[in-house]
């Protein structure tokens, strides 16, 4: 049989387990990316599959090492969360998880951009349903405004597309300058799927609403993607190194401060990204190879911790910092476990991000960039302190809550286990890993030097949490949530609208003139850039981009209007 | 969803009810740190950062990130903290 594109068999399967129901859809989930990988296996390194759409071919499938390193990463990363994932009746997630990882999939090896826009939407429409698959009021917002979001994303995405396209450029993965509004455009879309500052809250408002298996998922696929699409389109893109050097910086000051413990790995997520996000900016190969690996380290260490609080909170239905503690009295598995997705993320020796964050920070250093490479050892020492430190000890550790549970259920433990030996594995054996990278690896991660000046630098920050700890000024972890860059569109313009809202209400009870005026400044206003001399009235695209806009903007605020307020 | 928690009468005694598990613990991080510094004597470092030079650079690094890190976010706090239902 001759291999098919990798998101078939995936589809194939979240349809095979919408119409079938206990053990016989575990079968079908477990067996998709088994299937999947023999699939991969035998996808030659050249593959090109494509179709016809409006007398255009679309390169849905164009396979290279890029393509494959994520391919396979997909498969081992939906293989853990289906494990994850069935000790529930749930089909709704179930489906959704296949098919956001088929759409994860096609998007990986997208051969161009219109193939990408296709799989860039559908990850949006196929995750959404892990949120509201929570079945709160809070989720279901979160669920909306994180749809929002993402289509904005892609309708951004499209946008840059037709301004490519309008300009007569090929619509190939090839790298962009960052010049005009097609590339700007795609490259904001990228950014909102990245997690760059401003645009990143999509990340802490959704992973933290998503379920237990949700948050797993959703923390593996969507942002990858993003950096993927970063690496193919603008590497070398010098704005990157700073915008990756502030997201590793700024979330972990809200991490320390955060009591949800699944919006601290939020946090974390951000401040992973932006080592990678730096790394594509740096360029050179070392960096993007740094990136790509560390993309790879982050999908199954950021999962493992991910689903350790998953199951903390399965079992004890809480999650906030201040709620927990002392659970390894009754889940020593899952602490163990999440121990290990902490030494990973912090780069212990021996665990993955010790092989693959350091080969960015080596980057930055070779191409000069001193300020950026103490901003990452500043990010470096930070990541210890909440993810590696903060997370198991607040939650497992800390006072004794009182809180007496079982362990985590089998599925549960096996999916995290098989993500610890990875974990342990790319450690201890990184070549593999480096084998499959977009470049010949030329670096060596276990120097002496390298090795001590890790461990200093990890030691002395768990002393300075010992030291701050009994010196009475590590801050409590206290309910509560911290305001941020969301405050726009959850604060501000809902407040503006419903007080618009008010005063017109309050001008019709005094007559009709007050109305009158509203309308005419409005229609002032649109016929100045929209009438014959208007300026977006001169360029098509900038009135399309500013529709789509307006309208995604309309939609957020009559959600949170009629909605949001109950 | 979640198991009701329960408190058995009668608990074992776990791995840091005991307070002296906690003191070796503490006892082998400071270990731990002394050797990472003297380290620093042994092995022979290659520099790219002037600052990396200095003795010790990353344990000193390390430690006064940390420390700047918590004593920064504190602050922050009290200016981004809200209450649970601030957005509805």
């Amino acid at each position: 049989m001759s291999p098919v594109a990798p998101f078939l068999i995936f589809f194939a399967g979240a349809l095979l387990a919408a119409l079938t129901r206990g053990r016989l859809r575990a079968a079908i989930m477990l067996a998709t990316p088994l299937v999947g990988a023999v699939n991969l296996y035998a996808l030659p390194d050249d593959a090109v599959m494509s179709f016809a759409l409006l007398g255009r071919d679309v390169i849905l499938v164009e396979s290279d090492r890029l393509a494959r390193l994520f391919g396979w990463l997909f498969h081992l990363a939906t293989l853990i969360c289906v494990i994850y994932s069935l000790h529930m009746r749930d089909r709704i997630q179930h489906v959704s998880v296949l098919a956001y990882a088929a759409c994860a999939l096609g998007a990986a090896f997208a051969g161009d951009l219109l193939a990408l826009f296709l799989f860039w939407e559908g990850l949006a429409l196929t995750s959404v349903f892990l949120i509201l698959a929570r079945r709160t009021a809070d989720s279901l917002r979160s669920a909306v405004r994180y749809l929002v979001i993402q289509v904005l994303s892609g309708m951004l995405l499209l946008a840059g597309i037709i301004a490519l396209f309008a300009n007569g450029n090929p619509l190939d993965l090839e790298p962009l300058e960052l010049v005009g509004p097609g590339p700007w455009l795609i490259f904001l879309a990228i950014g909102i799927k990245c997690g760059f500052p401003l645009l990143h809250n999509w990340i802490t408002d959704a992973y933290p609403a998503a379920t237990e298996t949700g948050g797993v998922a959703m923390s593996a696929f969507t942002t990858k993607i993003g950096i993927l699409a970063l690496a193919r389109l603008f590497p070398g893109t010098e704005i990157l190194i700073y915008i990756g050097a502030t997201m590793a910086m700024f979330p972990i000051f809200y991490a320390v401060i955060e009591n949800d413990l699944r919006r601290v790995l939020a946090y974390s997520m951000i401040n992973q990204l932006g080592f990678m996000v730096c790394g594509i900016g740096l360029g050179t190969e070392l960096a993007i190879n740094g990136a790509i690996a560390h993309a790879f380290n982050d999908v199954i260490f950021k999962g493992l911790l991910f689903m350790s609080m998953g199951a903390v909170l399965f079992r004890t239905g809480k999650i906030g910092g201040s709620e927990l503690g002392g659970l390894y009295k009754s889940m020593p598995k899952t602490a163990v476990l999440c121990i290990v997705g902490a030494a990973s993320i912090s780069a212990f020796p021996l665990f993955s991000g010790f092989v693959s964050k350091s080969m960015i920070m080596v980057a930055a250093l070779e191409d000069h960039h001193q300020l950026v490479w103490l901003a990452l050892l500043f990010a470096s020492a930070g990541v210890f302190h909440h993810a590696g430190i903060k997370i198991p000890f607040f939650a497992f550790f800390a006072h004794d809550s009182g809180i007496r549970t079982k362990e985590a259920p089998r599925s549960m433990l096996i999916a995290m286990t098989i993500a610890a030996v990875v974990c342990i594995f790319n450690g201890v054996y990184p070549w593999l890993l480096y084998d499959m990278l977009p470049y010949p690896v030329d670096y060596a991660p276990y120097t002496w030097a390298h090795i001590v000046t890790q461990c200093q630098l990890l030691f002395f920050s768990a002393l300075a949490f010992v030291w701050l700890n009994k010196r009475g000024l590590y801050p409590p972890e206290l309910p509560g949530i911290n305001i941020d860059a969301e405050w726009v569109y959850r604060r501000l313009l809902p407040h503006s609208a419903r007080y618009v809202r008010d005063r017109l209400a309050s001008a019709r009870l005094a007559g009709g003139a007050v109305r009158d005026e509203f309308l005419q400044a409005g229609l002032g206003i649109i016929t100045r850039w929209h009438g014959p001399r208007g300026a977006l009235a001169r360029d098509p695209l900038g009135s399309y981009a500013l529709i789509v806009l307006v309208a995604l903007f309309a939609v957020v605020l009559i959600f949170e209007l009629f909605l949001g307020s109950r | 969803m979640s198991d009701q928690p329960e408190t058995p009468r009668r608990e074992r005694r776990h791995l840091f009810d005991d307070g002296r598990n906690v003191r070796y613990l503490l006892w082998g991080l400071y270990v731990a740190c002394g050797i990472a510094v003297a380290a620093d004597f042994v092995v022979e470092r290659h520099v790219d950062h002037p600052w990396e030079a200095v003795f010790g650079f990353y344990a000193i690094y390390g430690f006064i990130a940390c420390v700047v890190l918590v004593l920064v976010a504190t602050q922050l706090r009290k200016v981004l903290m809200r209450r649970d239902d601030y957005y509805e």
